[in-house]
């Protein structure tokens, strides 16, 4: 009993119990950002599957096409040429909404969605051009394998613009305060992560591909 | 029962500490964080330009040996990914308090395990398991030659 009566008193009266666990530096300012980051990390995890399997069955052609005869560098110059400069669009977007400009932020997020919308536009035609020649992932091992990755970026691109119209009209709807910002943080994450991924698709599958 | 006692009246001390805490949170939410800077995107984006670009010249006009152009732009992937995190994902030692840079960690040395695990043991598979395609010989021919 004059156990409880003690650690109540010390609860009740000195600061020092609660200051001890009171330690602000273990405790992240906006928890929903490092939430998020974790998500992109499992994320990140489906994609090392996905490229441990094309690293696997990258070579198996199965009397099919190689990667040096389907691949158009062209394109995939232009492809990539589109998703880094949407990132640097999306970074303008923040910008404009650290200083709450709603407009700028929409026309930003506007442009980023539309080359996003070029990029997924390059990645479908050169699908149905593969799968009209015959070449779709049933071919083989290896295109089974490049369709699962680049198809399974393309998909994150697809919500990833999906998301992007939402908060535009978000932000049209509420302006830029605490919660839209926060989203918008978010998604500049995540958008800027895929860039990252498509860096490992066009050095690893396009680039190493078209390579003897 | 007297430690079971103690422990209760400190977390409910701690409880009460994370209550006011997140009281802070809340009025502090409005509060915008910068996350990077005009000359931090231009920057990222004119060294991921020029990352991007090298890697598809050497490639697209052949200037090096097959073998030495993998390892040429596997390095400058490396580097792009760098610039990227830096730069446009704003990544430091200090961003969540280190847990953002701690999750990473650990994702790359789980993505390290996955990749190099899974092309070594099935290089290692395909090599003992399909003798015949040393041999040059038509599958039927190596079935005699094992019988």
């Amino acid at each position: 009993m004059s156990d409880i009566k003690a650690s109540t008193a010390g609860t009740l009266n000195g600061a020092d119990p609660s200051a001890r666990y009171f330690v602000r530096d273990h405790h992240p300012e906006q928890g929903t950002l490092l939430g998020f980051w974790l998500y992109l990390m499992s994320d990140c995890l489906i994609f090392a599957c996905l490229f441990a399997t094309y690293a696997v069955l990258g070579r198996n052609y199965a009397g099919g096409p190689s990667g040096g005869e389907i691949f158009d560098l062209k394109l995939v110059a232009v492809n990539t040429a589109f998703l880094l400069v949407s990132s640097i669009t999306y970074g303008f977007a923040m910008l404009a909404a650290q200083n709450k400009n709603v407009g700028k932020v929409q026309l930003w997020l506007a442009i980023t969605g539309i080359l996003g919308a070029c990029f997924l536009g390059l990645e479908l035609y050169e699908f149905s051009h593969l799968i009209h020649e015959g070449f779709g992932p049933w071919r083989s091992g290896f295109l089974t394998a490049f369709f699962a990755l680049v198809g399974t970026h393309g998909l994150h691109v697809t919500f990833g613009i999906v998301w992007l119209v939402v908060l535009m009209v978000q932000v049209g709807k509420h302006g830029i305060n605490g919660a839209n910002y926060r989203r918008l943080a978010c998604l500049s994450m995540f958008w800027h992560f895929l860039d990252v991924v498509w860096i490992g698709v066009f050095t690893f599958v396009y680039l190493m591909g078209v390579l003897p | 029962m007297s430690g079971s006692n103690h422990a209760h009246g400190h977390s409910h001390g701690h409880d009460s500490g994370h209550g006011h805490g997140h009281g802070d949170h809340v009025s502090h939410d409005d509060h915008m964080e910068a996350h990077g800077s005009l000359k931090d995107y231009s920057i990222g984006f004119i060294l991921a330009v020029i990352l991007t670009a090298i890697p598809f010249w050497l490639v697209m006009t052949h200037q090096l040996a097959p073998g030495t152009t993998k390892l040429v732009i596997i390095g400058f992937a490396a580097v792009q990914f760098v610039v990227h995190m830096v730069y446009f994902l704003h990544m430091n030692s200090k961003s969540e308090g280190g847990w953002n840079m701690m999750a990473m960690l650990l994702t790359i040395i789980l993505l390290f395990i996955v990749l190099t695990g899974s092309i070594w043991v099935m290089y290692h598979m395909n090599a003992n398991m399909m003798p015949n395609m040393s041999n040059e010989g038509s599958s039927v021919h190596g079935m005699h030659d094992m019988q």
